[in-house]
């Protein structure tokens, strides 16, 4: 089975870094899915989960908040500021996050900025209703 | 002449501090680690960063539309110096090489221009230096609080404030300054600018999109520039950041080094004073005794 590399970096660290078959991507404009031999394309990403498909069959989902995927042919390159591997994650965590964007947009007076921060809230939440499953 | 029981103390004194000198050359040591392990593990970030930047920055450079943290204000009238230090001392000259190479090459030169300077530090020992000649000019200080491994989030807090106020147009070019870390024993104090944003050579574009000119946008250009020079800017002081902490440790190590060598050499002066003058004492009583019993 074709694969490509896949890097997942963090300001901190590196994340993730192997071949892969497939990464699903919550690309701002949509869930997407990237198999070897995507057209390029740089993309925004927003609150979600990636899911890495290994080339064993294995997976393996870690959870970002916001950042750039970087996609070729042969490479694919996330940057994201805030990530952490799904077992890292706890409901606790999440709602630390949640009321932190609450607190920023409630601290905004920009109406673009509150809306594109209520759409975070609403992403978060999806997220923790995603993990629960 | 001292007598032997001052020698003495001193001599318990000059070890005691050799004592502390060589512990803090050891935490100095293992922090040093540290600090290149941590510099290490932020580099492939940056580097992909500063790639996707010239990568998109490259067509838009110029460009009516270009933002303003690529383009600058088109004026340069107002100076915003970032002074990056550390929060303690006795870290040979790495505090005092910064910020003399803010006050001389920049401050001093600016403010000759005519120009307006201010200044935001960050690190105690910064703002302890700078306070006596630009009290009035300093407009931000930070700590780094305490020992803590510098992270990221404290990088972004630095940009943040960094960026309400250049939007407030409080400046217009920003310069950072902090030490870059060549060895242990050469640290370089460098000047970086920050705004408008200093482009990474363009050969430095990445593999995946190297000659392709059908490289696809979600949302657009110049929305992902937007979203990327506030983070290119973040980035770049978390590097200077870590530089800075690898640059600290090593310059307190290699200073904690010489002063516990020079401790052990005093050890030894004063060790050959206290033997002689110790001698010398025998001596003489010796003489008084024999010349006492000489006498009867």
């Amino acid at each position: 089975m074709a694969t490509f590399h896949f890097d997942f970096v963090g300001p901190e660290r590196t994340l993730y870094s192997g071949e892969v078959t497939a990464v699903q991507l919550p690309g701002i404009e949509g869930e997407m899915t990237v198999m070897p031999g995507h057209a390029p394309v740089l993309t925004s990403l927003r609150v979600g989960v990636i899911v890495i498909t290994e080339s064993q069959g294995s997976g393996k989902r870690i959870y970002v908040r916001g950042g750039f995927a970087d996609i070729g042919p042969t490479t694919v390159t996330v940057l994201a500021e805030r990530a952490a591997p799904i077992e890292e994650l706890t409901n606790e965590s999440l709602d630390r996050d949640i009321e932190a964007v609450e607190m920023q947009r409630d601290a905004t007076e920009d109406l673009q900025k509150r809306e594109e921060l209520n759409g975070q809230i609403v992403q978060l939440q999806e997220t923790k209703a995603l993990l629960k499953l | 002449m001292a007598s032997l029981k001052d020698l003495r103390n001193r001599i318990t004194s000059v070890k005691a501090t050799q004592k502390i000198t060589k512990a803090m050359q050891m935490v100095a040591a293992a922090k040093l680690r540290r600090a290149q392990l941590a510099a290490e593990a932020g580099r492939p970030y940056a580097e992909k960063m500063s790639a996707v930047l010239g990568n998109l920055a490259g067509n838009l450079v110029g460009g009516v539309g270009a933002p303003k943290l690529l383009s600058g204000t088109g004026s340069e009238q107002t100076h915003l110096l970032v002074v990056c230090t550390g929060d303690r001392g006795l870290a040979g000259a790495f505090n005092s090489s910064i910020a003399r190479l803010a006050i001389r090459e920049y401050a001093q030169k600016l403010t000759a221009e005519g120009k307006t300077v201010k200044i935001m530090t960050v690190g105690k020992k910064g703002l302890d230096m700078l306070r006596r000649q630009y009290r009035d000019q300093i407009i931000e200080s930070m700590d780094i609080r305490g020992n803590r491994p510098v992270d990221y989030a404290f990088a972004a807090e630095i940009a943040d404030k960094i960026l309400t106020r250049f939007e407030a147009d409080e400046f217009d070019v920003a310069t950072l300054f902090f030490s870059e870390f060549r060895s242990v024993i050469s640290q370089i104090p460098t000047a970086q600018r920050l705004i408008p944003a200093e482009l990474p050579a363009t050969d430095a574009r990445p593999t995946s999109t190297a000659g392709n000119a059908a490289l696809e946008f979600e949302p657009s250009e110049e929305a992902i520039l937007e979203t990327l020079l506030p983070k290119n800017l973040t980035v770049q002081i978390y590097r200077a950041l870590l530089e800075n902490a690898a640059s600290e440790q090593g310059a307190r190590m290699s200073a904690m080094d010489s002063a516990t060598r020079n401790a052990g050499e005093m050890i030894k002066k004063q060790t050959l004073i206290y033997n002689r003058t110790r001698q010398a004492m025998i001596t003489k009583e010796l003489i008084e005794i024999i010349s006492g019993a000489e006498a009867l």
